[in-house]
């Protein structure tokens, strides 16, 4: 009976949503009052609908309820409760229905966050919110219901995918669809801007703060995704340009576009054509990674979905919407007024750079992915397209970048003095090129280029913080002055240097990784050492164990330098009973930023096992800066002109503090 | 070759893990085995999803492992090796595509695309030039800030 409830709940909410797509939008040309606030209750009523829903998914998954289909697919009795809970969305049905959960929570966000905006304007945004959430709510009822049942019930589960029975589960995809669907809002008010055909720097700063919140939950999804993968897949790896890690990363590279190019209309008026435009894409890209994932139309390692009629659906809902929104765009922005005039050397300009880059970025990944589906599709030739490709047109893209990001901040707007800046920056190269080297020289060894590569990271943090040191007036003015000045910066500063540093962070940790790891793959008896990054591994011997729902075969090391013993570790194989399928559970030892990973192979005959041992320098680095990131971007949401017009606290008392103008 | 991978697919999923490169598999000379190993992660495994052979145990990565390896003894410089299995096991297999007709889109897109953007911002840096700024205000908030005005100069007259 609550199954059914849970089900019942989903259809109301379609008839909510449809409510919502039809009647804001229709009060909104009339300039009828009564209706537009239709899309306000209604955007609440939806929520309510599919939270109920969903509780009713998790309540059937908590309680092992194997007469719901999904539920006996995806999950098994014995499993710890936190599987149970985060199998939910561990599968196709549930992982649709998280996903509709989180559009309807970022459409009761607008509505009731939103009484500041136009009413017009937000009666358009909570109508095109709408309209995505029918689809996906048609979308689950017609092809996906996770409700549906099973006569007669089994009595036991199939259990969850092993792979996906980690605490990454129940972390990773909330925070990924946080952020693919926290676009959804820019979108819709990109087109509701189109609709009304008026757009200013008003807009830029409503739509700045979803960004910018969606943006770092997407960070924060994909940084997590790929701990985990490397943790999980045992062979070491973080990053495989896996089509399916693609479609996560090009909504970061496009939304982080978005991030950039707001700014410039915010503060400047211009690129108004070209953000609302950015904003359509990003969360095209966003549908398209859904598609991409849902439909199973790519194979992958990624374990879940695969089912054509749902991709037929999926991508009906892509073309309606990124067809859709395209045209309209086309219609209609020649109605946007261009804005600002700037330099071409200018914050503005260095901006526009930043924006060329990233969307060449985007495309590139865009291109790659999708190049031997449409090749065969057209000729019958199939390809690959790999990490090779991706490495090299990518990190040649990224170059200039880099190089560039500490610029940025150090221009003025309108006109900017590019040998300034240039001078400005002196300390930060030759701090980069020291430090590089220095690295270079203690890790001995590895190819040149990857002192200048370790340059150019070091050289991302020390530019961040000069623009922070100059705007203090460090140097000029007094300590105690600097200091006040410091405190007195806007947060937004502060998050533009810590995300950019930790772009920095990142690029040391991949540099690092990539040119000083090593690699040891032996058979070992128990008694035996290897050496790996200074320290010995010494090998003691397997042993058996059971846990809930697989049994392990476990290696048991020993960690020594210079003969004390420094920690132990175990690696372990697991067999997960249910479905017969192994996994392989790395033994991980952090040591500062590098770590010790030890991996287990296949038992030999005559007695040893083989191993595989790395040393992987500064690998933490890689998400290390990534929480920069993620912090820049809390940082610069917490600033007080993103808050503009929302309830306050008592008002503080109005500082006088000197700063340079931004 | 269907019922083949099949079965190397069953094999597969019925194996308990095991790595990538097995220590009987590492050649004698360390410059030869860097080799190898830099090969390895060009090629694809075919039963896999997305996995080169460097990274991938099944038996096929394996088997293409110790062929790329028999090669390199044999002398064959990388192009050899590469052109070999190529020959053998079609293009799919190479985790870079080689830069010819078919693949014109694909390598010439990041450089055209990134010309293009940069035309694109020119012309719209010169005819941004000499325009005018900002947001022209409509009939109505004209009215409202004719209104405003008029208020406040009233005011002031009190």
């Amino acid at each position: 009976m609550i199954i059914e409830l849970g089900h019942y709940a989903l259809v109301l909410a379609l008839a909510t949503s449809l409510l919502q797509s039809v009647l804001p939008i229709v009060g909104a040309f009339r300039g009828d009052r009564s209706l537009m606030q239709v899309g306000t209750t209604a955007a609440m009523a939806t929520f309510g609908l599919v939270a109920v829903s969903f509780a009713v998914l998790t309540y059937a998954h908590l309680t092992s309820d194997f007469s719901v289909k999904n539920v006996w697919e995806n999950s098994h009795s014995l499993i710890p409760l936190i599987y149970k809970y985060s199998g939910v969305w561990g599968n196709h049905e549930g992982s649709m229905l998280l996903w509709l959960l989180i559009l309807a929570f970022f459409s009761a966000l607008v509505a009731s966050f939103g009484s500041n905006l136009p009413e017009t304007l937000k009666a358009n945004v909570l109508a095109v919110q709408a309209w995505i959430a029918s689809a996906f709510t048609l979308f689950l009822l017609l092809t996906s219901n996770p409700f549906a049942r099973l006569v007669p019930a089994p009595g036991e589960g199939q259990d969850l995918n092993p792979v996906l029975q980690d605490i990454g589960l129940a972390i990773h995809p909330p925070l990924l669809y946080l952020g693919y669907v926290g676009f959804s809002v820019c979108f819709s008010f990109a087109i509701a801007a189109l609709i009304e055909g008026r757009i200013d720097a008003a807009w830029a700063r409503w739509v700045r703060p979803w960004t910018l919140a969606a943006w770092t939950c997407l960070t924060a999804g994909i940084s997590m995704g790929s701990y985990w993968a490397y943790y999980e897949l045992g062979w070491g790896g973080w990053w495989f340009w896996d089509p399916v890690e693609n479609a996560s990363f090009m909504p970061w590279l496009a939304g982080t576009a978005l991030l950039h190019s707001a700014l410039v209309m915010e503060k400047r008026e211009a690129l108004k054509i070209w953000t609302v435009l950015l904003a359509i894409m990003t969360f095209s890209l966003s549908l398209l990674g859904t598609f991409l994932v849902r439909s199973g139309v790519l194979t992958s390692v990624h374990a879940f979905a695969t089912d054509p009629t749902r991709g037929v659906f999926i991508l009906a809902i892509l073309v309606f919407f990124i067809g859709g929104a395209l045209s309209l765009f086309a219609f209609r922005a020649t109605r946007l007024k261009a804005g600002g005039i700037f330099a071409p050397i200018s914050r503005e300009g260095a901006l526009v750079f930043n924006n060329l880059i990233l969307t060449t970025a985007t495309a590139t990944v865009l291109t790659g992915t999708l190049y031997p589906l449409v090749l065969e599709a057209l000729t019958g030739s199939k390809i690959s397209v790999g990490p090779p490709f991706f490495n090299m047109t990518f990190g040649l893209l990224m170059l200039p970048l880099l190089l560039a990001v500490p610029f940025g901040p150090l221009l003025a707007w309108k006109r900017g003095d590019l040998l300034g800046a240039g001078q400005r920056l002196f300390a930060a190269v030759g701090v980069g090129l020291l430090i590089g080297g220095i690295i270079y020289y203690v890790q001995h060894g590895g190819p040149i280029m990857a002192m200048f590569g370790l340059a150019l990271g070091v050289y991302v943090i020390c530019g961040s913080l000069t623009d922070l040191a100059l705007r203090s007036g460090l140097g000029k003015v007094s300590g105690a002055i600097a200091f006040r000045r410091f405190k007195g910066l806007p947060r937004s500063a502060f998050g533009t240097a810590l995300a950019h540093m930790g772009l920095g962070v990142t690029m040391i940790g991949i540099v690092g990784v990539t040119a000083f790891e090593t690699e040891h793959v032996v058979e070992m008896k128990p008694g035996m050492t290897t050496q790996a990054g200074g320290y010995t591994v010494r090998f003691d011997g397997m042993r058996q164990g059971n846990g809930p729902n697989f049994t392990e075969e476990s290696g048991h090391f020993t960690v020594t330098r210079d003969g004390v013993e420094v920690t132990e570790m175990w690696s372990s194989k697991r067999m997960y009973t249910a479905r017969r399928m192994p996994t392989t559970e790395a033994g991980i030892r952090s040591f500062g930023s590098n770590q010790l990973y030890v991996s287990l192979g296949d038992a030999m005959a005559d007695g040893g096992v083989v191993v595989r041992i790395w040393w992987k320098p500064f690998i933490l680095c890689i998400w290390g800066g990534t929480l920069f990131m993620i912090a820049g971007g809390m940082v610069s949401l917490t600033d007080r002109r993103l808050r503009v017009g929302a309830p306050s606290r008592a008002k503080k008392q109005k500082k006088l503090v000197l700063e340079p103008a931004e | 070759m269907i019922r083949r991978g099949l079965l190397v697919l069953v094999l597969l999923l019925s194996a308990a893990p095991a790595f990538a490169v097995n220590p009987d598999e590492i050649m004698a000379d360390p410059a030869l085995e860097s080799r190898a190993r830099a090969l390895s992660t060009q090629l694809r495994c075919m039963v896999c999803q997305n996995q080169s052979i460097d990274d991938s145990n099944a038996e096929l990565a394996k088997d293409l492992r110790v062929l790329v390896r028999e090669r390199i003894l044999d002398g064959d410089s990388d192009e050899a090796v590469i052109d070999y299995v190529v020959s053998r096991y079609g293009e799919f297999v190479l985790l870079n595509p080689r830069f010819e007709t078919k693949t014109l889109l694909l390598w010439g897109a990041p450089i055209v695309l990134l010309l293009a953007g940069a035309a694109a911002m020119a012309v719209a840096a010169r005819r941004r030039t000499g325009k005018l700024t900002g947001t022209a205000l409509t009939t109505e908030e004209r009215a409202q800030l004719a209104q405003v005005l008029r208020e406040r100069e009233q005011g002031n007259g009190d």
